[in-house]
């Protein structure tokens, strides 16, 4: 096993049903603090791929070692801790649990995971949320319904709670897609901020090829799944 | 413990379906709880208001309307008995005490009982309680009265007060103008019929009916100074109460008044006659409880259909706790949690409605009616109706919860 790399894909075959596979990939490997970009066109699995990363999906085949674990040899249980405690996950859209308040949702990861709720730098879990979402320009917003924020606000408070407790692993799947030009450009700083200074290894997934230029690695998943071939 | 949380600020959030469906569980929780509590609280009330009264003597006739007629001053007495059998028994060697009561005029709505001083003496409720004077002394002279609490209270009688008693029962316009009667105590609250009588000495009734025999006023009514005791001859009673001196003897005692030759009598055990009663209100009972029954399966369905509505909008949330790192059972014991947690809020809600349904019908229907009502505490029966809802509850969040399963099982992160 390479120690520096996050993410080790090798032989993996994975279809929602059995005898069609959707994704077939020989080898993939992405190092720890890297940023990757990962594109592809529309239906070619770019969200199923993050499915087996972050272990919701179980490749029928193939080894999936993500940050030092075997994903297909941990129980279910095992892998949903391993993505609560070591993965930040950011989506197109309504990243926020409407029930809950904007500190509540950011502060949800440490109360659920005791590694993430150790690595935070501040005393308590909500200082640290506080903390996060006022260097988001958040901090007027903590008590609000989720429902009353803009999505830009909305992917900004989602950014604080991928990177809240220190995960080794964010990733963001088109989370750019319904931002305009200028809340993109802010959203694309904040993240690259925040994961610099955590060092945490960055799997952003887009369609638009004009933010690719800002990652260390670009990846076609077109190029890699060997289902077409 | 954050799955609880969750749940909590998920029903929150969704106040006004919750609060829907937690008040129609509570309101079927109430009605199968009340309907209990109140058959409960009336049993015991009503087994409460004698005690130490080993048999009840009246005239030939059914069991229960001598028991209502008597100590409920429900209903009113068939036939009158003679004072010479009163007496006879009075005296039998097997008799520790009797209480000897007639009835058949009333006072505003209230019944008037003619007793003598062994009511005051003997009489016991709720197991063992006597009477108590709250004001003034039990009567000495012909035309005194002792009045039960809510009578005084409800007429505003105060002791040293006269009243005229009207002949007969309920709406009499037949008033004993001549004969008033004189307050010389009231007795304490006892939550029995009791309450609700106003009490005379048999003197006293026999002295104001008086030139009555024919059952209209006399002419020519006689002054209640003229009246002496020496003249007066009790003649008959409605009924009296009997103590023996052991239980043995009043099962031989009832069957010698059953069969007493020179008057027919009967002559009943106050537990037994109860009883009769509860089997005839059983049906009653068990009517209320299909009916509450049926609003509860109602209630519980609102529940169901709430939550099972609000899945399709709550598949994102459902993918984003996954991608937090939720276990799939998580997820399923999130729903199993609110439905549980609406079963148990309506059941607590419903349980103390039923209370406070208890507190404002019982206080009516004991003023109103007489009937007693004693508040009663948690039985197992409300115990078993109320752990029965939350797992009824529990179990039919189930359905929208393994639904939730499948669904979240086939979304994975994809729901958007
Ligand atoms: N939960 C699912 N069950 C069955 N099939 C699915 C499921 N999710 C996705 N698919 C199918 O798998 C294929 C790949 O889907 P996926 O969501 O991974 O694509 P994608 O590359 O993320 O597309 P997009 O860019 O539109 O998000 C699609 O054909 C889709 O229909
Ligand atoms: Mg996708």
């Amino acid at each position: 096993m390479n120690a520096c790399a996050a993410i080790q894909l090798e032989n993996v075959t994975f279809g929602y049903e059995p005898r069609t596979p959707l994704l077939r990939i020989s080898k993939l490997v992405i190092e720890a603090g890297r940023r990757v970009f990962l594109y592809g066109p529309s239906g070619c699995g770019k969200t199923t791929l993050l499915g087996l990363i972050t272990g919701v999906l179980k490749p029928q085949e193939g080894n999936c070692i993500v940050l030092g674990k075997e994903m297909t040899k941990l129980s279910a249980p095992a892998r949903d801790r391993h993505r609560g405690s070591e993965m930040g996950y950011i989506f197109q859209s309504f990243n926020l649990i409407p029930c809950l308040s904007v500190l509540q949702n950011v502060a949800l990861p440490c109360r659920v995971h005791k590694l993430r709720r150790r690595r935070i730098v501040h005393s308590t879990v909500t200082q640290e949320a506080v903390h996060l979402l006022t260097r988001l320009g958040m901090e007027k917003h903590l008590d609000r319904n989720v429902s009353q924020l803009s999505t830009g606000q909305q992917q900004r408070v989602a950014i604080a709670r991928a990177v809240i407790g220190r995960p080794n692993l964010v990733i963001a799947d088109e989370p750019t897609s319904s931002l305009d030009s200028d809340s993109r450009q802010i959203f694309m700083d904040l993240l690259f901020e925040f994961c610099n200074e955590t060092h945490a290894t960055l799997v952003f997934v887009s369609h638009d090829r004009s933010l690719m230029e800002k990652f260390d690695e670009q990846i076609a998943l077109n190029e890699v799944n060997r289902t077409r071939l | 413990m954050t799955i609880l949380r969750l749940a909590c600020a998920s029903l929150r959030s969704r106040m006004f379906t919750t609060c829907l469906t937690v008040f129609s569980i509570a309101l079927s929780v109430m009605l199968l709880v009340g309907v209990d509590r109140i058959q409960q609280g009336a049993q015991s009330g009503f087994e409460g208001t004698l005690s130490q009264t080993d048999l009840v003597v009246g005239a030939r006739g059914g069991s229960l309307p001598l028991l209502l007629y008597s100590v409920f001053h429900l209903g009113t007495a068939s036939n009158e008995i003679s004072y010479d059998s009163y007496l006879h028994f009075a005296g039998h060697p097997a008799v520790q005490w009797v209480i000897p009561l007639s009835m058949g005029d009333s006072y505003h709505g209230f019944r008037v009982v003619a007793t003598d001083n062994n009511f005051y003496e003997h009489y016991r409720y709720r197991g063992g309680h006597s009477l108590v004077f709250a004001e003034g002394a039990q009567p000495e002279g012909i035309f005194d009265a002792v009045l039960g609490n809510a009578a005084a209270a409800q007429l505003h009688l105060r002791v040293g007060q006269k009243m005229i008693l009207s002949h007969g029962l309920e709406g009499s316009f037949l008033q004993h103008t001549a004969d008033p009667f004189t307050v010389t105590g009231i007795l304490a609250h006892t939550s029995t019929p009791v309450d609700r009588a106003i009490y005379i000495t048999l003197w006293g009734d026999e002295a104001m009916h008086l030139g009555w025999e024919s059952g209209a006023p006399p002419l020519k009514p006689i002054p209640e100074s003229e009246i002496r005791q020496s003249d007066l001859h009790i003649k008959t009673i409605s009924a009296f109460l009997v103590r023996t001196k052991s239980r043995m003897s009043a099962l031989f005692l009832q069957r010698e008044i059953n069969t007493y030759k020179p008057e027919p009598l009967t002559a009943i055990i106050p537990a037994q006659a109860l009883e009769d009663l509860w089997s005839v209100l059983s049906a009653a009972d068990v009517a209320l409880s299909l009916v509450s029954g049926a609003v509860l399966v109602v209630g519980l369905l609102a529940m169901l259909i709430a939550l099972y509505t609000a899945l399709n909008e709550r598949r994102r949330e459902i993918a984003i706790l996954r991608a937090l790192g939720f276990h799939i059972r998580q997820i399923f014991a999130l729903f199993v949690l609110e439905s549980t947690l609406i079963s148990i809020l309506g059941v607590v809600f419903g349980v103390a409605g039923a209370y406070l349904l208890f507190f404002v019908v019982g206080a009516s229907v004991e003023n109103r009616y007489g009937i007693p009502l004693t508040m009663t505490g948690l039985s197992v029966r409300v115990a078993c109706y109320t752990i029965a809802v939350v797992v009824a509850g529990a179990v039919l969040g189930l359905i929208p919860a393994i639904r939730a399963y499948h669904n979240s099982l086939a979304d994975g992160l994809t729901a958007q």
